[in-house]
């Protein structure tokens, strides 16, 4: 086993539940990595909703909310207000995240709350059986559109910039190395950040969406499908931007406005007011 | 050369470690994991580069490279 995975994973809980090849173990990884980079495994602390990617914390060796499908946000805010000492990490599907959890998305990211959310974009409900999501690209059949999905899928990363996130990036499994980077990025920015990965649901998507299931496959087509932004260049025709998309340091983070306020009111933390 | 390990209480025979070694150390074999499909087995292993790639690229942490003595002392 490997020595990083062996240090941060729960042994008992192995094998992990995540079919062969699933992008979910690579995002997994890539988060262990950030963590030993920053050496803030004591710091720690994870929240999650209901899917497959929603069960890559569940493994880690530290303390782990696996909530309701679609809630995670909500209650890491909870969280993070109770205790603004943790760094908290949300790993959140594309479900998840933008369909039933769409809402809390968009109100976290405009509060500016100090939590980083990894959002592993598969573009289907894996867990289910392979029903479309909002990330589920046009024209697409799956288990709900039969007939090809007629919705244009929600850009995550955009969403969340024009909310009012504060920290913004998109990776792929393909690109571990940059990924890690944004993960412990994100960690380290004061506000909300947002780190979208395009992972491969080999099982799920493969064949319906991609036309391939075999994992490899899968990530050389994620690399061929996106593009890294330069300043001034040719935006490539329908491709997606990978990279970092936003880095804003000026706004200001909730937690600090809350507790603020009961400083000012001269409440004690955890004192009830009535 | 390099001390590549692969676990079989770990490794479900996805196969990415075949395709993304950029020298091609992983290779199919006929031995089983303990989930029950095909493992890979590490040959060649005097060409590791130490990029790192497999270890991050596998979603269950079942490779390690490290360094051996002589490795380190060159
Ligand atoms: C309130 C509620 N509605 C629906 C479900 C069923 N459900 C479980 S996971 C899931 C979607 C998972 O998709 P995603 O978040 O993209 O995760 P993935 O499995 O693709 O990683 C749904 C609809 C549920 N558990 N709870
Ligand atoms: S169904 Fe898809 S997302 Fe879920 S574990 Fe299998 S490959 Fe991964
Ligand atoms: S470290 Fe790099 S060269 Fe060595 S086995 Fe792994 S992928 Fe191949
Ligand atoms: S990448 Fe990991 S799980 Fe996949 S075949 Fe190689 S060792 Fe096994
Ligand atoms: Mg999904």
């Amino acid at each position: 086993m490997n020595e990083l995975y062996e240090k941060y994973i729960k042994k008992e809980s192995l094998p992990t539940l995540f079919c062969p090849g699933c992008g979910n173990g690579i995002v997994q990884f890539a988060a262990i990595k950030a963590f030993e980079k920053l050496g803030i495994k004591d710091e720690l602390a994870c929240v999650s909703g209901i899917g497959c990617s929603s069960w890559i914390p569940c493994y880690f060796k530290m303390d782990v909310m696996h909530t309701m499908h679609g809630r995670a946000l909500p209650f890491a805010e909870g969280l993070k207000l109770a205790r603004p000492d943790k760094k908290i990490l949300i790993f959140t599907g594309d479900g998840d995240c933008l369909a039933i959890g769409g809402n809390h998305l968009i109100h976290a990211a405009s509060r500016n709350i100090d939590l980083t959310v990894i959002e592993i974009n598969n573009y289907i409900y894996g867990m289910t059986g392979g029903q479309k999501s909002p990330a589920t690209p046009e024209g697409a059949v799956t288990k709900t559109s039969p007939f090809g999905s007629y919705d244009e899928p929600i850009d995550g990363c955009s969403l969340v910039a024009a909310a009012g996130g504060t920290y913004v990036a998109r990776w792929t499994t393909a690109h571990p190395l940059q990924l890690e980077k944004a993960i412990a990025e994100g960690i380290e920015h004061k506000g909300f950040s947002f780190i979208e990965v395009l992972t491969q649901c080999p099982v799920q998507a493969g064949n319906n969406i991609f036309g391939e299931k075999s994992p490899v496959a899968m990530m050389a087509r994620y690399k061929e499908m996106t593009y890294i932004y330069k300043e001034g260049m040719e935006i490539p025709e329908g491709k997606v931007r990978i990279g970092r998309i936003k880095h804003d340091t000026s706004r200001k983070e909730y937690t600090d406005k809350v507790l603020q306020k009961l400083e000012e009111k001269n409440i004690k933390k955890g004192q009830s007011n009535g | 050369m390099a001390d590549i390990t692969i676990d079989k209480a770990c490794c479900k025979g996805c196969d990415i470690c075949l395709s993304i070694c950029p020298k091609k150390i992983f290779v199919r074999s006929k031995k089983r994991n303990d989930y029950g499909t095909n493992m890979p087995e590490a040959v060649n292993r005097d060409a590791c580069l130490f990029c790192g790639m497999c270890e991050r690229l596998c979603p269950d942490g079942a490779i390690s490279v490290r360094k051996t003595e002589e490795e380190k002392e060159k």
